[in-house]
């Protein structure tokens, strides 16, 4: 599914961080081109 | 969504283009509803730069199974397993199939 994807992974400081779902998607083969953690108010 | 986010997602899709390209997010609730209008319809507050852009973009989340189970068991099991018990997963994934069938 991400092995070849390019993947934009969106955090939330109230919900996974954005470096963590980089990290988990990068070990399912995906390249990760921007990660942020967002702070939804 | 954030607008700095939105400027610098907009300027990666006009790069690398959008065939390619795929979003997966981390946020619950209506954080997620708001993402994932403003990556495929644009964003519905017309504040940001994606307002009126269609990315059109596939966007998934990190705990639904179709994303889940791509995560290579140990590294889920010391990353996520903890948000799985934390986040309400079923809520999660009937917001995702609602926003589908809408979109």
């Amino acid at each position: 599914m991400f092995k070849g994807k390019k993947v934009i992974a969106l955090g939330e400081r109230d919900g996974v961080p954005g470096p963590l779902i980089a990290e988990c998607l990068e070990a399912a083969g995906a390249e990760i081109v921007f990660q942020k953690t967002e702070c939804f108010v | 969504m954030d607008l700095e986010n939105q400027a610098a997602i907009k300027s990666i899709a006009d790069d690398v283009g959008t065939e390619n390209l795929m979003v997966v997010l981390g946020m619950p609730g209506e954080g997620l509803r708001l993402a994932v209008e403003t990556l495929t319809t644009g964003d519905p507050s017309w504040a940001g730069p994606l307002a009126g852009v269609s990315l059109g973009l596939p966007v998934f989340h990190i705990l639904e199974e179709q994303v889940r189970s791509q995560v290579p068991e140990d590294i889920y099991a010391d990353k996520l397993l903890m948000m799985e018990m934390v986040l309400d997963l079923p809520q999660i994934e009937n917001d995702l199939a609602d926003l589908r069938t809408v979109g």
